[in-house]
């Protein structure tokens, strides 16, 4: 059978068709701001990272060790209340080697490349990972399965963040 | 539940910057989907359309500035956003409407512009990170893909060239595609050279940014039968979501998949997919991506996707084609509007229609996925002839 009209339309611009005035364009930018409240369960997690120490949670129900520490349990729709500290240690359960900023561009010449990684905390469930990066290992040498160990900022600079870690290096 | 069928659809071409506005956009897709069928404006009960979010385009409430170009002017008209899984949702939209008994036909239209945001679409992703455990570590969207592709190839052994070989896959098939916004053969070796952005991911293992626009006509069986006597079937769908904290599953299998698959083989009656159903076309923003959804679909057994894929087993003239419209990576990825596209083909190629593209063997049974955010959302339509 001989092929329909399926397409119309989708007429490609050019950046030519654009600089030369041929195609009129309106520009305008928004400036949103937000502030967002921690929440219950994060705000004691991050009061904990504050003084270099990671919390969690842990289901009665499934007995999961939850990281970051949660008010229910999604997985069994309870809530959660008791909490308990874990190691500042972990695996890496997967790791990236970034050379490109969010916009695609790619990041200046002599630059690191950024080494985002999930990592399985120690004293966690088996498989909780949060996503951190990496620090002070070349990129070449990063392995998944690597023990890694969080490295904090200082007492005086630490203020209630995930940024109080400032990165894990390999153990 | 009544059964539904697909009787027309209509694409726009994807391009890397449109002409045309996000409305003209889908009036094009919308009126070429109409035409193929023979039906006006009028014929149409109710509109499902999807798009991405308004942050993309800098419009608040995105569906109603769209819905005059979607043919939305005083009809029950509807938007649902499931971030990547919109396109396909859109259909498992408006089955709803159909299947219920509510309305005969219903026009299901998906559109994005991707352009429009300055300097780059992608920012508008960033949000997606939890705002307090997450983007505190500016991260980039690639990273989740990243982190997913790497977790995927370490589990099974697969290397980078085994990825390429998906991308080659689909980049093939889309050179046939009219809507293709490429035209140039992509080797495995111009994947491996192309440069690398995030460890594992290289430029080529990505599909580009695009605006584009796709539609298609939802009729009740009676309608459909007296529309065309070669009516496609809605004949399962399926969609589930997976939890948010995307750092404590294990990414090297898409769990967000697996049950909405199951869901959609059931209603279908499809006992073993990978025999019965004959064309796929999983999701594939990323070439890892089409791989791991073929799994995650049930097409293909974990860690046996390359070998099958190395035997030519996903080859247009194989046993299971993969992504015969060229999929995001072949053809471009307006978000929403790429789901759609997928059905779009489902729906040629189950009628003989495809020209070039056309799968061998008079294919009866397909499937078409997408997924969104956090590696969380599917939505998964079987069509049949
Ligand atoms: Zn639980």
């Amino acid at each position: 059978m001989a092929e329909k009209v399926i397409v119309s339309g989708g007429t490609p611009l050019s950046e030519d068709d654009i600089r030369s005035g041929k195609i009129f364009f309106t520009e305008d930018s928004l400036d949103c701001a937000y502030a967002w409240d921690t929440g219950v369960a994060i705000n004691r997690y991050l009061a904990e990272l504050k003084k270099g120490k990671i919390i969690a949670t842990e289901c009665r129900k499934c007995s999961r060790i939850m990281l970051p520490p949660r008010l229910f349990c999604e997985l069994c729709f309870v809530p959660v209340d008791k909490w308990l500290y874990v190691q500042d240690t972990g695996i890496v359960n997967t790791f990236s080697i970034c050379h490109v900023h969010w916009d695609a561009t790619r990041i200046k010449e002599g630059e690191k490349p950024h080494l985002p990684a999930v990592i399985e905390i120690d004293g966690a469930s088996k498989g909780m990972g949060i996503m951190h990066l990496l620090g002070e290992v070349e990129p070449e040498d990063i392995k998944i399965g690597m023990k890694v160990k969080a490295v904090w900022k200082p007492e005086e600079e630490r203020e209630g963040s995930i940024t109080d870690i400032i990165y894990f290096k390999p153990l | 539940m009544r059964k539904v069928a697909i009787v027309g659809a209509g694409l726009t071409k994807f391009v890397r910057r449109a002409l045309e506005t996000p409305k003209e956009l889908s009036f094009e897709a919308t009126s070429t989907a109409l035409d193929s069928c023979g039906l006006k404006l009028e014929d149409i009960d109710c509109v499902a359309h999807g798009s991405a979010p308004d942050a993309f385009d800098g419009i608040h409430q995105k569906g109603e500035y769209l819905a005059d170009g979607c043919g939305g002017w005083n009809k029950p008209t509807m938007r649902v956003f499931v971030g990547g899984a919109t396109g396909v949702h859109a259909i498992i939209h408006g089955w709803h409407h159909v299947a219920s008994g509510m309305f005969d036909t219903c026009l299901v239209v998906c559109e994005e512009k991707m352009s429009s945001a300055m300097p780059h679409a992608q920012g508008f992703f960033l949000t997606i990170f939890d705002a307090i455990t997450e983007r505190a570590l500016h991260p980039n969207l690639l990273w989740i893909f990243a982190l997913e592709m790497n977790r995927y190839m370490s589990r099974y052994g697969y290397t980078k060239e085994d990825m390429a070989l998906a991308a080659v896959n689909n980049k093939r098939n889309g050179q046939l595609h009219p809507s293709s916004q490429f035209k140039d053969e992509v080797t495995v070796e111009d994947v491996l050279n192309s440069e690398i952005m995030a460890y594992p991911v290289s430029r080529l293992d990505v599909s580009p940014v695009s605006d584009g626009a796709a539609a298609v006509v939802l009729a009740a069986e009676p309608v459909a039968r007296r529309l065309t006597d070669k009516p496609v079937w809605i004949e399962g769908v399926g969609w589930t979501l997976d939890t948010a904290y995307w750092g404590t599953r294990d990414l090297y299998y898409p769990r967000y998949l697996d049950k909405a698959a199951r869901m959609a083989y059931e209603m279908a009656g499809i006992r073993e997919p990978a025999k019965q159903i004959n064309i796929a076309e999983p999701y594939d923003p990323f070439d890892y991506k089409a791989l791991h959804h073929m799994e995650g679909l049930q097409l293909s057994p974990r860690g046996k996707t390359v070998e099958l894929l190395r035997d030519g087993h996903f080859a247009r003239d194989g046993n299971l084609p993969m992504c015969p419209s060229g999929g995001l990576l072949g053809v471009g990825n307006p978000i929403a509007a790429a789901g759609t596209m997928k059905v779009a083909e489902l729906f040629w190629q189950l009628r003989g229609e495809a020209g070039e593209r056309q799968v061998p063997g008079n294919p009866r049974l397909g499937v078409a996925q997408a997924w969104g955010d956090l590696m969380q959302v599917s939505s998964v339509v079987v069509a049949g002839i």
